[in-house]
């Protein structure tokens, strides 16, 4: 094999993503998680809001839950907000933030800024307890359901449109009335 | 009928680039001397016809004619003139005629140039030139007309992204254009080599002046940009690893791995392929760029698709030109030997290094952009990689790169004898550690190993890179521009690595919610709200605050912040307001009203942050010092003599036969 055909094979492997993106652009993919249906990690982390206060895993036990990753490094993350801010407005369920790998003044001027959409934010300075979860990039998010499985996990920024489609059906239709 | 008229001058102007295509290309290939003789005029009639677009263009933006789509979509009756001329290049379609413009301007400066160089080599330089021009132009008036009418006309326009209304933005675009073009000599260059089959040193020297300045105005751009992020978008860093940013980086790195190789193949004759290898990559990912930041894929694969002629069209450009080229190189390269050879401590080993450590740098960069359109293209959704991969991964190929640098300087071509210059990259690395740690102490204040590594890195390249001019005038000689360039460039890194260590090591920043009369202290300075007040503006209304600032009771300097908010877009804008200092910047930014007259408020103390940008400005002004070197302009001469006097040889040979 010549090494000088190289850098072309490489290129033609590039042509061949750019082309798969330019197809599959309208659709929006799911990832599997190995997380669905098995219970959420456990996690213990400071309060974004006060250090001084904890924010659990079990805090929210017995409730259906949202949980969110989100940084303020993150591009996505801002489109996402105002489905967050949406979801919190719908009163359903509530939304958990996982800050990850970010700096408290920051992430505390986002959300002075662009409104608040959490019931609580932990705060994941050095990324631990996303590895937990399998995050590998923000935003992800997680829908916890009471026993404390995670039925549904989204990466990428959530939309209206998923979450109406993919994520309410399975809360409304587990829990009539609640 | 005057947009009529640009549009015409476009279509001209891609007969014209196709002329200059086929017969620069295949009139050198075929040596048919009347075809090659058509390529100069081309490129000048096509330069003629896309400054008549240009002008059209902005003749259109400054009369207010919103009969014009892009005009009514990016411009307003209340929009300052200098802003309506900018505007040209505020939104996709202007961009691009901006992009091909300046690709003739340098086409134009390459023909003028080349006086010397042999004719089929030329004739295909401004075939492969001309070729690029031809596939912009196509994609431009299939998809993406600047001209396109809008009926009925719009009674006002839509105005200009706030965003982009600033002169540091507004100046941004040409400059970076500028440098991503010039990119493209080096490729047609390289490409013109590879189609001759003759790829030896002269094509090197050629195309060093040329890539030169581009990687000089590269800098400029890239540098400009950072510079308007740090002041307008209020969040006070100067790079955020977005990636419209990093589809600059990437060119701008392989362009520098690029200038180093140039250098080796031009003195020794070595790296052939690898230069040729890095023109197209350099030149290939200014194109990759250009289309991926201009459609929005990288951002949001939506707009991509949104339209999916421009997707396919990019795509088949793509395939043809840079693939074109790969094929060319997979074809010529392997006939491509060096005989010489180096010694392990030789110039040319710590080029090789910079050389593999930048393309590794590039590739970081490159993954990290790419991957959330790869997770897209698998179907694994959207997502954002910023700092947390960048930042440390980013680290990894530059700590060594900087720490060869300073050693390599010393280094001579072809000889390995580091133990002869010792005394002085040694001597300079102790002095510099020491430097560094007193710098840090001194001023400001504890360090982390990152930090002193970074002080230390920074002052010794400075302190070698000082070491050989010095030298040089104290025994008298000549400095060159070229020795010049190198010095002020490798001077610039210097001051850019202790600046981004200073900036990433001690900065200090708030966020605060203030009432009038309060303060919030930071450092040594106390920063001190004095409330709002209404402001307004030719386009624009909204609130200035009043931020008092002084240092150990000594009344420093007034920052008056602002938030506006334009009327058309109804966006509202963040204007911070910034003390620039040699040693620190102050910097205040407004938020939000919290309602009960409290403001929340962000301050920083950013130190030695203009260090930053004055070392990017030093390597740009080493890179234009480097390709005005007289050295470039002899060797153009000397082939004209070689030629002039090669070809009587000839013709007394053929007498003689006869």
């Amino acid at each position: 094999m010549n090494r000088f055909l190289l850098p072309l094979g490489l290129f033609a492997l590039l042509v061949v993503l750019l082309a798969v993106g330019l197809r599959r652009a309208p659709e929006k993919g799911v990832i599997e998680s190995p997380l669905i249906g098995k219970p959420a990690p456990q996690f213990t982390l400071p309060d974004l809001f006060d250090g001084t206060r904890r924010v659990q895993s079990g805090d929210f036990a017995g409730r259906w839950h949202l949980f969110n990753v989100w940084g303020t490094w993150c591009a996505e993350c801002r489109a996402e907000h105002e489905t967050l801010l949406a979801i919190q407005k719908g009163g359903v369920v509530p939304v958990v933030g996982l800050n990850w790998k970010d700096d408290d003044a920051q992430a505390l001027a986002w959300l002075a800024q662009l409104g608040n959409p959490y019931a609580a934010v932990a705060a994941d300075r050095d990324g631990r307890v996303a590895v937990d979860w399998g995050v590998y990039g923000a935003p992800e998010s997680f829908l916890i359901a009471p026993d404390g499985r995670v039925v549904r996990k989204q990466v990428g920024a959530l939309t209206r449109e998923i979450w109406e489609r993919d994520f309410l059906p399975l809360v409304t239709r587990a829990a009539p009335g609640g | 009928m005057i947009p009529e008229l640009g549009h015409f001058a476009l279509i001209l102007a891609l007969l014209l680039s196709g002329l200059q295509a086929v017969f620069g290309i295949a009139g050198a290939s075929l040596a048919r001397e009347r075809w090659m003789a058509t390529v100069q005029p081309a490129v000048a009639g096509q330069f003629v016809m896309l400054a008549a677009a240009m002008g059209t263009l902005i003749a259109a933006f400054v009369t207010h004619d919103f009969s014009v789509k892009y005009v009514a979509e990016n411009s307003n009756t209340a929009l300052p003139l200098f802003y309506r001329i900018a505007a040209l290049w505020g939104a996709h379609e202007g961009s691009l005629l901006l992009w091909i413009f300046i690709l003739s301007v340098w086409t134009v400066a390459v023909a003028l140039a080349s006086g010397g160089l042999p004719r089929p080599f030329v004739a295909r330089v401004l075939g492969v030139l001309g070729f690029v021009s031809f596939g912009f132009l196509l994609f431009t008036l299939a998809t993406s007309n600047p001209f396109a009418r809008l009926v009925p006309a719009a009674p006002d326009g839509r105005d200009l992204n706030p965003l982009l209304q600033d002169f540091a933005l507004a100046l941004h675009p040409p400059l970076l254009y500028t440098g991503y073009v010039g990119f493209a000599i080096a490729f047609a260059f390289a490409c013109a080599a590879m189609l001759e089959g003759r790829v030896d040193q002269s094509w090197a020297r050629w195309a060093r002046p040329w890539t030169a300045s581009a990687w000089a105005f590269l800098t400029i751009g890239i540098s400009l940009g950072s510079w308007w992020a740090y002041y307008e978008l209020g969040w006070g860093g100067f790079w955020f690893w977005d990636p419209v940013e990093n589809a600059s980086f990437m060119p701008w790195l392989v362009g520098a791995a690029l200038l180093h190789s140039l250098a080796v193949t031009d003195k020794r004759g070595l790296f052939k392929s690898w230069t040729l290898l890095l023109a197209i990559l350099a030149f290939s990912l200014s194109l990759l760029g250009t289309f991926l930041v201009r459609s929005g894929v990288l951002v949001s694969v939506h707009s991509f698709a949104a339209d999916p002629a421009r997707g396919i069209f990019i795509l088949g450009f793509l395939i043809t030109v840079i693939g074109g080229a790969l094929a060319l190189y997979a074809w010529r390269a392997p006939a491509l030997g060096s005989q010489a050879g180096f010694e392990l401590g030789a110039r040319e080993s710590f080029l090789l290094f910079n050389n593999i450590l930048l393309v590794i740098a590039a590739a970081v960069v490159f993954g990290g952009t790419m991957a959330p359109l790869v997770s897209d293209a698998l179907g694994l959704g959207t997502l954002s990689v910023g700092p947390p991969y960048f930042e440390p991964t980013f680290l990894l190929p530059m700590l060594p790169l900087l720490a060869l640098l300073a050693v390599g300087i010393h280094a001579n071509w072809k000889r390995g004898r580091l133990g002869a210059s010792r005394r002085r990259w040694l001597g300079a690395g102790v002095l510099a550690l020491v430097l560094a740690i007193a710098v840090s102490f001194g001023f400001y204040g504890s360090p982390g190993w990152l930090t002193l590594t970074g002080f230390a890195l920074g002052i010794w390249i400075l302190l070698s890179s000082l070491v050989e001019p010095i030298n040089r005038l104290r025994r008298g000689l000549m400095l060159p521009r070229a020795v010049l360039g190198m010095t002020v460039a490798h001077a610039g890194l210097a001051v850019f690595v202790i600046g981004v260590t200073a900036v990433q090591s001690y900065s200090q920043e708030r966020d605060v919610g203030l009432k009038p009369g309060e303060a919030v202290t930071l450092d040594r300075y106390e920063f001190r709200f004095g409330g709002v007040q209404p402001v307004e503006g030719p386009n624009y209304d909204g609130v200035r605050g009043q931020v008092t600032v002084t240092r150990d009771g000594h009344a420093l300097v007034e920052l008056t912040p602002e938030k506006r908010r334009y009327w058309v877009q109804r966006q509202v804008m963040t204007e911070a307001s910034i003390d620039a200092g040699v040693r620190r910047d102050l910097f205040a930014a407004l938020g939000e009203d919290l309602g009960a007259n409290t403001w929340s408020i962000r301050v920083q103390v950013r130190p030695l942050i203009r260090f930053v940008w004055l070392g990017a400005y030093l390597m740009a002004l080493g890179g234009f010092l480097a390709a005005t070197d007289r050295r470039y302009r002899t060797a153009r001469a000397r082939v004209a003599e070689d030629t002039r006097a090669g070809a009587p040889t000839q013709t007394e040979v053929a007498a003689s036969q006869a």
